[in-house]
């Protein structure tokens, strides 16, 4: 093992990233950013929050600093924790931390999945006071000017047990995300990966058909994400009811049944 | 072991009659075992298992199955002997001895069918994914029954048992593919919205009529399946030429305007007054099925009044959900309107929408299916659907999908609904009996008595240091030093370090603590005894146990459920809930277990089977079942003795290899031998006095999960 690895990533955007608004979450989003209210991303996974938030930093040309975060993460992990160089301790600041330092946006993917004490350091930044306690330095961190605090959740498949508590979920402007409707959806497709406008459509109607089946057998149905990797299957000569098949039915669902009804659905329809 | 030498007559004589308790059922074994005794040994020994086996099913089977075994025993191999036995009892078992009397005479027939299924296409087994297919198509989610032909009452698709009209198992089984959608395409595509009832009461040919109603309908619902899922259509085409059926040129010509996108059921309607005299119609392909008018209206009518008031109903609650303080008045006045929104994807080019004072009005799941329901039926939502529901104009158990009272079963006639249905361990027969037992959930009728505070207060100082134990056991974070990673400085081990690397020797990179997280993540169910014979003083002390470990459970934060069971016969097997999951211990789960009652007997392996499918139903990372008994499992059946016990012992084998960790509690002194073999060794505590199972059960729970 060496140091530990983080999945984080900062990057400052420099070309518009493409994202296909759906209702007014651009506008709001401004304008939480402007009043320094944290962001909180509701929906199912693959709608598009992640392209969102690169959308808005570039936007609003900030640099972003994306956590995804799972089972194992910790309030160290997010905040910072000391090293060991010849013989010297040197602090080094974790992704939030360096977010509060620069002033920058810090995204949170999935938040519910870290574990519990990392609410603890989220809270005081997501209310207004904007700070970030580092007990290990026993500094008190004030958030820069431009920090954006914006973490994204599930509701729909995590257990219980991960619900977000209402004291977290309280602090955050909720954008409730979705799959686009038919229209913006096959659009997304044809540009995203440049098939014909009539495999972008058939795509959507399959999706459609297992977001149909969500709770009769699915957990979710097919995500927008899904559809692009199919298309970009597609685009590569891969025939469509197999392409459906191994991007978008292997990811669903392992049941046999499932699977095979599924790939009747896509053989009907191609 | 190498075979012995051929049994004689006599001696497969006496092995028969001993198995077919001849003494008293007085049938005649020479014949047979004469022929047996021209067998080698091997063939011998295996043919009298059967024998055996059946017989602990039914004696005249066995004695039917012999007679037909030795002469049908060169046609038959071994696979196809022990599927015959095997389907004969599974018959038996659902439909009694003539029946499975049919099956063991006529082995031919059962030959041939078994040849059958091999390339047929069996509803059984495609039940699933059809239905799952047939959800996954829009509109009415349908539902999927077995009946003798295809069709459908505009809710479920009624399809044949098997399909073996094409040359292989796949084209059959596209053949059912291809009824369902051409069932499901009824509704979607607005068959049912002409009274096809009443006009077909008003013919003076109905039997001319419907045929060709049927013939041209189908024609235009094909065209709407060929836009919609042209894969599937393909199918269609293969199976109409695998079966040559060819449509004529001037049948085509004369129902091209059936085909185009806009055609509707009244133009199928129209077309057939206009050729009723001079038309017979052409025989409908296989996956058309057959139309029937009188079910579908009876569907139809109860379906309209019902989603009517249950929109009604759901406009109130949307509108209480938008502001708090509505008063009556307001709610009256309230502007519902339905939008159409186009959308060319919906046969009708739109689809529908409400809105509340002219604002889209955002519409949980189950109101935008029942929206599409109501438009699949009249295209629209009608002025009369938007008003909300007055207080009192619908009974809520109307509109409500109704669901089955476990108790009602038993008045009227016996039915099945609703009830789980599981297997049974048959150790003589050494194979499963099939839906055996029909398992009921009930709850446990809350008693508000004193029993609880009683509990509480004679256990209170146990319960506070059962509460202190239990605390400890909570997720314990451990500092874990000398680390190559961690949180933390091991200051210590930094220190002896930098000693080292100033001496000259190799300084250790194990200088790190690290918070290490124990989580528990533990879900549980406790599954007690309420058979008959627990009544008195067990009772109490199951109650006072419950209460006890409820109140321990909760310092501790593990997830729990409780159930009791008991059951009296395969027929009536019922499960009691006290406490769910998501149920939180609360006054009404305390009154339940004050309310628990001694019922009828202990069958185990259901309650074993249902609560072990409810644990696999939550995400932990250990799951254990304990169970809470005061003996033997029992049913008045043929439960009592070793049947009981292999299936109990059955079921848990069936737990482990979901990796549930079963373990038993009793208070049966006498236990030791069945329930080593039951739950093994450490699966088990005897407590042998009553009145210590309260203070036992929290422990022996502490134990188990430390
Ligand atoms: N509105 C949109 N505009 C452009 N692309 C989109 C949009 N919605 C979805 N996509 C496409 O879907 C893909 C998945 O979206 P994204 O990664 O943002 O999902 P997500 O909501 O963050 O999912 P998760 O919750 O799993 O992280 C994107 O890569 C993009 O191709
Ligand atoms: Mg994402």
């Amino acid at each position: 093992m060496g140091t530990r690895a983080l999945k984080t990533e900062e990057y400052f955007i420099e070309t518009e990233p493409y994202y296909e608004s759906v209702g007014d979450e651009i506008a709001i989003f401004e304008a939480a950013y402007k009043q320094k209210l944290p962001i909180l991303l509701k929906g199912p996974t693959g709608c598009g929050k992640t392209r969102f938030m690169e959308y808005m930093a570039w936007r609003l040309k900030k640099s972003i600093i994306t956590v995804s975060c799972h089972d194992d993460l910790t309030a160290s992990d997010l905040v910072g924790r000391f090293l060991i160089k010849g013989g010297e301790t040197t602090w080094v600041d974790g992704p939030l931390a360096r977010a509060v330092r620069t002033g920058a946006i810090c995204y949170l993917d999935e938040i519910v999945e870290a574990r519990k004490d990392t609410m603890v350091v989220i809270h005081p930044l997501a209310d207004d006071r904007r700070v970030l306690p580092i007990e290990k330095l026993g500094e008190i961190v004030q958030a820069r000017d431009g920090f954006c605090l914006a973490i994204s959740y599930n509701p729909g498949y995590q257990s219980v047990l991960k619900d977000l508590k209402q004291s977290t979920r309280q602090r955050f402007i909720a954008l409730q995300f979705n799959y686009p409707n038919s229209e913006l959806e096959t659009g997304i497709i044809i540009k995203e990966t440049g098939v014909t406008p009539e495999l972008a459509a058939k795509l959507v109607k399959f999706a459609v058909m297992t977001r149909n089946l969500k709770g009769s057998g699915l957990e979710e149905g097919a995500s927008t994400r899904l559809l692009v990797h199919a298309a970009k299957l597609i685009g590569e000569g891969v025939t469509p009811v197999l392409a459906c098949h191994t991007a978008i039915a292997q990811a669903l669902t392992d049941d046999h049944e499932m699977l095979a009804a599924i790939n009747e659905l896509s053989s009907s329809l191609f | 072991m190498p075979p012995g030498k051929p049994l004689t007559t006599g001696q497969i004589e006496a092995q028969l009659d001993d198995y077919l308790e001849v003494e008293f059922s007085f049938l005649k074994t020479v014949a047979p075992a004469a022929v047996l005794a021209t067998l080698k040994r091997q063939e011998q020994d295996y043919i009298i298992d059967w024998v055996k086996r059946v017989a602990s099913t039914n004696i005249q089977l066995a004695y039917q199955f012999i007679n037909q075994a030795v002469t049908a025993l060169d046609q038959l191999d071994r696979r196809t002997i022990e599927a015959w036995a095997l389907y004969a009892m599974d018959i038996y078992d659902q439909r009694g001895l003539h029946p499975a009397l049919a099956i063991i005479q006529n082995v031919e027939r059962f030959v041939k069918e078994s040849h059958e299924r091999a390339f047929g296409s069996v509803l059984e087994e495609e039940i699933g994914i059809l239905l799952h297919f047939a959800h996954g198509l829009s509109g009415r989610k349908l539902k999927i029954e077995s009946a003798e032909t295809a069709y459908t009452d505009s809710e479920t698709v009624f399809l044949p048992p098997v399909t073996t009209l094409l040359a292989n198992r796949n084209d059959n089984f596209l053949c059912y593919k291809a009824m369902v959608a051409c069932l499901w395409a009824q509704s979607r595509f607005g068959t049912f919205r002409i009274p096809l009832n009443e006009i077909l009461g008003q013919q003076q040919h109905p039997e001319k009529f419907l045929p060709l109603f049927h013939a041209f309908e189908s024609v235009r619902l094909e065209a709407g399946i060929k836009r919609e899922l042209p894969g599937l259509f393909r199918d269609m085409v293969h199976i109409k030429q695998q079966l040559a059926i060819a449509e004529d040129d001037s049948w085509l010509e004369l129902t091209r305007a059936l085909r185009s996108p806009g055609a509707t059921v009244s133009d199928a309607l129209s077309m057939t007054h206009q050729h009723i005299m001079q038309l017979v119609a052409p025989s409908p392909a296989v996956y058309h099925g057959i139309l029937r008018p009188e079910l579908i209206e009876i569907c139809l009518r109860a379906r309209l009044e019902k989603e009517k008031a249950a929109l009604r109903s759901a406009l109130i609650q949307m509108a209480d959900d938008m502001q708090s303080d509505v008063t009556e008045s307001d709610r009256q006045s309230l502007k519902f309107k339905a939008k159409r929104t186009e959308d060319p994807a919906e046969p009708d080019g739109y689809r529908m929408s409400i809105t509340l004072d002219d604002q889209p009005l955002p519409l949980p799941p189950d109101i935008e299916s029942l929206l599409t329901s109501i438009q699949q039926d009249l295209g629209d939502i009608p002025d009369d659907y938007l008003v909300p529901a007055g207080p009192g104009d619908y009974d809520p158990d109307y509109i409500k999908e109704q669901e089955a009272d476990p108790d009602e079963v038993w008045q009227g006639t016996y039915h099945e609904d609703g009830a789980f249905l599981y297997k049974e361990w048959d150790y003589q027969r050494q194979h499963y009996r099939k839906n055996w037992c029909a398992v009921r959930e009930k709850t446990v009728g809350p008693v508000y008595d004193d029993f609880v505070s009683k509990t509480l207060s004679r256990y209170s100082g146990l319960i506070k240091h059962l509460r202190k134990t239990f605390e400890a056991m909570r997720d314990e974070d451990k500092l874990l030093k000398r680390q190559v990673n961690g949180d933390g400085i091991d200051i210590d081990a930094l220190i002896e370090a930098l000693a080292d690397a100033r001496d000259g020797s190799e300084m250790s990179d194990r200088l790190f603590t690290h918070m290490h997280r124990a989580e528990r993540n533990i879900a549980v169910i406790f599954m007690v005894d309420m058979s008959g014979s627990t009544k008195g003083w067990i009772n109490d002390a199951e109650r006072e146990s419950l209460i006890l470990l409820s109140e321990t459970m909760e310092s501790l934060g593990d997830r729990y459920a409780i159930y009791g069971f008991s059951g009296m016969a395969r027929k009536r097997c019922e499960i009691f809930k006290i406490k769910s999951f998501d149920e939180n211990y609360d006054n009404e789960v305390k009154a339940r277990i004050s309310g628990i009652q001694p019922q009828d007997y202990t069958r185990m392996g259901f309650a074993i089977r249902h609560l072990s499918h409810k644990l696999n139903e939550v995400a932990a990372t250990t799951r254990i079942l304990i169970t809470i008994s005061d003996g033997k499992p029992d049913d008045y059946d043929n439960y009592r003795g070793q049947y009981g016990i292999e299936d109990t012992r059955r079921a848990l084998m069936e737990a482990r290899r979901d990796s549930i960790h079963p373990y038993c509690i009793t208070i049966d002194t006498e236990a030791k031998d069945y329930l080593t073999y039951m739950y093994g060794d450490a699966g088990y505590t005897v407590v042998d006095e009553v009145r210590k199972l309260p203070l036992k059960v929290s422990d022996i729970y502490r134990r188990l999960t430390t």
